[in-house]
């Protein structure tokens, strides 16, 4: 297979784990979140940095895990209180707020970002099978988390967060290991993004970033892990297919995003149930 | 403190007073939006950008400005009640989110339209002597498309409020706003007073995009992206559905971004301060200032 595949193979999988993470916290627990790519990002730097100070790369990577979680931890601390429009209206503000600070901090490259990232020494096909992998631990994960106790609590505060509280199932502490779980992961896929492309800028992690990876979780169908990834595949491989009208990429998307949401609210999962439903009326 | 310093801090709170008018009529028309159908309507900064196209091209086109804002505001008017028809009145069964998505999609589409049609650099007006036009009023120097921009504000604002409070169909609309269900009962017709509501709140969208090209003699594409969030910042700082809130939050926005570009500005850009700003006061007032439980 050619470097093209592999690249375009990277990427998908980069995505699935990013839209898998972010179905943990905005399907499963009930959190509607507009800035994921921030924690994305903020893996994504803190990997670069490690590894261009000479760190290994299985512990630059953890530092990507590590600085996304806790800054989950906090952004989802301190939104606790908040909830759906005001939690979706602040963590759009959390994506422009990282996007703002990272332009301006000269020790991050500011606007060039940071370009000297050392190659992780596999090549670009070993690279594109170790983010497959994970790609893949993730989704079991999150398929793994839906069936335990965890995943049941999490799927009552989400459906119905005053209810759950009244039941004794411990709201705010699951909203908070769903926020922080979710973005840890999103910061894995920063780290092994900055290894695929040995060079990152503020503009990668940007507000839009986070409108797509929504996207893929509302177009696969909000709460299954399956559609998500539906999502996540087929919201990657739709701009490669029309990279001939490079020009009207962005039109393309934002077209299909209105017709898709317009006539399928309920996403590709919600298309799959009501046609099994219809199925076995019969 | 020197004189020269008062009217440089005079000056900045003036520039924000002038924005923080541009992001009320703009969060005016979403905070009625958000208020009568809880939907975050992002695609109102196409809106906005579309008033200042239409404005731009009519007023080239015609040689007079009047002329081009008097296009903006009835085409923008349509195309608002044009959303609510085809896009938004579908989905208004499912989680409000579905809807934003939506939204922003069709946000993103006519941004890229709008580069695709008109060119990523961008309109100017071919005529246009305002922002010269200077004034000077107690030692600030100010132009007249400010001055517009400020008048405007609030003379829609005063009309908007005497309207709700003093005429039948404000309040068929209030109530309308409070309870759906009873307002029906009593014989508002809810549907009308939904497009009555985005082709009020499309019309000062679309107006303070035209100002606002005005202003700076330019019109491009992305020129509804920020402001659109900031906006939709705005109203949940207003505390969701206050028109005074609103108007309070804007300005009190406009002026604190003035300031903080200035002081923080090494640190963080425009966009980040004002964001970092909303979630300070989030984090203390979980509901806004105006502190309004929702329904």
């Amino acid at each position: 297979m050619s470097a093209y595949v592999y690249s375009v193979l990277a990427i998908m999988g980069i995505n699935i784990i990013l839209a898998v993470s972010l179905n943990i916290i905005s399907g499963f627990c009930g959190q509607f979140s507009l800035g994921h790519a921030a924690f994305y990002g903020s893996g994504a730097y803190a990997t670069a940095y490690f590894a261009a100070a000479g760190t290994p790369v299985p512990l630059a990577l953890l530092s990507g895990i590590v600085v996304a979680g806790l800054l989950g931890l906090v952004v989802g601390f301190a939104s606790l209180r908040l909830r759906d429009d005001f939690l979706a209206v602040t963590t759009i503000g959390v994506s422009f707020l990282f996007v703002g600070f990272v332009r301006k901090q000269a020790w991050l490259g500011a606007e060039m970002g940071i370009s000297r990232i050392p190659p992780s020494g596999l090549g670009g096909k070993d690279n594109a099978l170790l983010i497959l992998a994970c790609a893949l631990a993730t989704i079991a994960f999150s398929l793994y988390m839906n069936r335990s106790w965890m995943g049941f609590g999490f799927r009552a505060v989400g459906d119905d967060e005053n209810t759950a509280r009244t039941i004794g199932v411990p709201a705010s502490q699951y909203k908070l290991v769903a926020f922080t779980i979710g973005t840890a992961i999103a910061g894995l896929a920063g780290g092994l993004y900055a290894y695929f492309t040995q060079f990152i800028v503020p503009d990668s992690f940007g507000f839009i970033v986070s409108v797509t990876l929504m996207a893929m979780v509302v177009i696969g169908g909000t709460g299954s892990t399956l559609g998500v990834v539906a999502g996540a595949i087929i919201l990657t491989l739709l701009p490669e297919l029309f990279r001939f009208v490079d020009n009207y990429r962005l039109l393309i998307f934002g077209g299909l995003l209105v017709l898709v949401v317009r006539f399928a609210p309920g996403g590709l999962a919600g298309l799959g149930r009501s046609t099994v439903q219809m199925v076995r009326g019969r | 403190m020197g004189w020269q310093a008062v009217s440089y801090f005079a000056d900045l709170a003036f520039t924000g007073l002038v924005f923080g008018c541009m992001y009320a009529m703009m969060a005016v028309g979403l905070t009625l939006i958000y208020g009568l159908l809880r939907i975050l309507h992002i695609a109102h900064a196409a809106v906005y950008a579309l008033g200042a196209y239409v404005a731009v091209i009519v007023a080239n086109a015609t040689g007079n400005i009047g002329v081009g804002f008097a296009a903006a505001l009835v085409v923008a008017p349509i195309f608002g009640m044009a959303i609510y028809r085809l896009l938004y009145q579908p989905l208004l069964e499912y989680p409000p989110y579905v809807a934003m998505i939506a939204s922003i999609g069709l946000l993103v589409f006519m941004e890229d339209g709008f580069r695709i049609a008109f060119g990523e650099q961008g309109l100017t007006f071919a005529h246009n002597p305002y922002p010269t036009r200077l004034y000077d009023l107690a030692g600030l120097t100010i132009n007249s498309v400010q001055a517009a921009i400020i008048a405007c504000t609030f003379v829609c604002l005063a009309a908007l409020e005497v309207f709700t409070t003093h005429t039948r169909i404000g309040v068929a609309w209030r109530a309308a706003v409070s309870d759906p269900r009873i307002a029906t009962s009593f014989g508002v017709d809810v549907i009308k007073v939904r497009y009555l509501i985005f082709a009020i709140g499309s019309a000062l969208a679309a107006l303070g995009g035209a100002l606002i090209g005005l202003l700076n003699n330019f019109v491009e594409p992305t020129m509804g992206f920020v402001v659109s969030y900031k906006a939709l910042a705005i109203i949940v700082l207003g505390g969701l559905g206050s028109l005074r809130g609103t108007l309070i939050a804007s300005l009190v926005l406009g002026v604190v971004e003035s300031y903080g570009t200035i002081f923080i500005g090494k640190y963080l850009d425009r966009d980040a301060i004002a964001f970092l700003f909303l979630i300070a006061v989030l984090i203390m007032r979980p509901r806004g200032i105006g502190g309004v439980k929702p329904a």
